[in-house]
């Protein structure tokens, strides 16, 4: 524990340090706030805009959850479905991976002209873009499962699906949260593209709203918003990983001992 | 080279049998197996013509050298395959795979525990994967697990446990399953020399207790001295494809303990199967 604490530290006295040039270099040379704020001036955005930092925030915090969790039980469960067969691994697999090469943001207008302004188009956004780590990471789980103890447990009786339940599915886990750290960390990126091209709230608005009125102090601020909300949400993955998978920390090495 | 007539001291005690079979039929029984494994278009055989019995409460111990065949074969019994030809019988007619599975009770060379489940967990996982309600599973698994020399231990994970404590919890996953036949697969292979000892007393031990619920086991092992200490019965396979080279019934008076390998006959015994076996690398005679 102690250990952790102090790997924090180069990385953070690295950005005050960033912090400190900044604040000194703009000052010096007298550049204008609507240039290049001083980090100094995007703290007090922070706290003079929390009101509307934190509305537009949860608008955005939502359309990541929606998004990340549609992506999450559609991702795991056509994985699952790839996995039990053949046919749909054939005929979908590549598809799935052909996708990637679909730059999903410019759907984005797209779903604006079919869904409108709403909720909907974010939310099928970011759900877009969480899926494929996801899915691709649960397939390679469900494959990676050891064939011997599958033909072991099929000698004790286990048809098909309690073979899945008891082998495929819990071996699977680690990969499934793998995806899922990518996952929520462009999930936040999904949100903002989708809200740049058509939004009345959320942080993505906010910024194009307060870029285009020169408050870039402001904009600074909702970036801040944005980083801190990618970095709370992949702490959270972990964190629920750790909690949901307590065995990992006796895996280390080649799994014996 | 096949065994002899079918055993006779093996009849009348056979829990496996389904109702109308005669109950002078071995409780497993082997004939004319042959099996092979295709591998890009070329055939590999692994097993030629084996013949096999084991009866009720039977200890057979099967020994070769690596690549004879002797897992494929545990596996044929298991019901994870066909083989190419010949029968296996269980107090009966032949089996087809699908009949076979469940029937005995596998343990393979790996201890193959799930490493997120706990060590009572894993235990229990035979009973689940049968159909047995998780608690009753567990339950079952619990009642048990001083017995195998694991109390303490019901929570913790498999990376945590020692080798030999691995395999305690791999035996009482088999042995919750009350099956008649165990199948057990170099299950001490991957021990240290003192451990190894330990836990084949402590296997002995164990089937004694089980009185007249004793299962039979089917034991591989590339060890003979293991194999003659425990068995009453050693079947010896040629290197691959595997045959039978030798049956050799071991007259040691029970309860064998270490000191038994100092005893003469022991030592016949055991020579009398090297040769059989043939000049193995880095083994004389
Ligand atoms: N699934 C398989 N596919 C192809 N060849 C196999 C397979 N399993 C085993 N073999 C081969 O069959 C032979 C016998 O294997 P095995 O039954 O494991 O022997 P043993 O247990 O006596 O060492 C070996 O040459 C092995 O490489
Ligand atoms: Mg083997």
């Amino acid at each position: 524990m102690r250990a952790a604490r102090w790997e924090w530290l180069p990385p953070l006295g690295l950005v005050a340090l960033a912090l400190g040039v900044w604040e000194g270099w703009v000052r010096a040379a007298g550049t204008p706030r609507w240039l290049l704020p001083p980090p100094s001036a995007i703290g007090r955005a922070l706290l003079s805009d929390r009101a509307l930092l934190w509305h537009h925030g949860g608008v955005t915090l939502r359309e990541v959850l929606l998004g990340f969790a549609l992506a999450l039980v559609a991702g795991t469960l056509l994985a699952a479905t790839i996995d039990a067969s053949r046919t749909v691994e054939r005929a979908v697999y590549p598809l799935v991976i052909a996708s990637q090469t679909v730059p999903i943001p410019a759907l984005a207008p797209l779903l604006l002209i079919w869904f409108g302004y709403g909720l909907l188009p974010k939310v099928l956004v970011v759900a877009l873009i969480g899926f494929f780590p996801i899915c691709v990471n649960t397939v390679d789980g469900l494959r990676a499962a050891d064939r011997e103890t599958l033909a072991l447990l099929r000698g004790f009786g286990a048809g098909r699906w309690t073979r899945f339940r008891l082998v495929k599915l819990p071996g699977a886990l680690p990969f499934v949260f793998s995806g899922a750290r990518v996952a929520v960390a462009v999930c936040v990126i999904g949100a903002v593209f989708a809200e740049l091209v058509g939004a009345r709230a959320g942080l993505g608005h906010l910024l194009t709203r307060s870029a285009a009125q020169l408050l870039t102090a402001r904009v600074f601020a909702a970036i801040v918003v944005l980083a801190a909300m990618g970095i709370g949400l992949f702490g959270l993955v972990a964190l629920a990983e750790r909690w949901l998978l307590p065995w990992r920390r006796y895996t280390t090495g080649t799994g014996g001992r | 080279m096949t065994e002899g007539g079918p055993a006779r001291r093996d009849a009348g005690c056979d829990p496996a049998a389904p109702a109308a079979t005669p109950t002078t039929a071995p409780l497993l029984d082997i004939r004319h197996l042959s099996a092979s494994y295709r591998e890009g278009g070329r055939t590999l055989p692994v097993l030629d013509d084996v013949a096999l019995t084991v009866g009720g409460g039977e200890f057979v111990a099967l020994i070769g050298p690596s690549g004879s065949g002797k897992s494929t074969l545990l596996d044929l019994v298991a019901g994870l395959a066909d083989p190419d030809r010949g029968e296996i019988r269980f107090g009966g007619g032949p089996t087809t795979a699908p009949g076979r599975l469940g029937r005995a009770a596998y343990m393979r060379q790996r201890d193959l525990l799930l490493p997120w489940r706990t060590a009572l967990d894993n235990a229990a996982v035979g009973l689940e994967a049968g159909g047995t309600a998780r608690r009753a599973a567990r339950a079952a698994a619990r009642a048990r697990f001083s017995e195998f020399g694991l109390a303490g231990f019901e929570g913790a994970y498999p990376g945590q446990l020692s080798g030999g404590m691995r395999q305690r919890v791999a035996f009482l996953r088999t042995a919750l399953l009350r099956r008649p036949l165990l199948l057990l697969d170099e299950p001490f292979g991957a021990l240290d020399a003192l451990t190894r000892a330990a836990m084949q007393e402590w296997l002995l031990d164990r089937l004694d207790a089980e009185g007249d619920r004793r299962p039979a086991v089917l034991l591989v092992t590339h060890d003979v001295e293991e194999a003659v200490l425990l068995a009453d019965r050693v079947v010896a396979l040629t290197p691959a494809p595997g045959r039978v080279a030798r049956v050799e019934p071991i007259a040691l008076p029970r309860p064998r303990r270490r000191e038994t390998v100092t005893d003469p006959a022991f030592v016949r015994h055991k020579g009398a199967l090297l040769a059989a076996l043939g000049p193995l690398p880095g083994s004389r005679s």
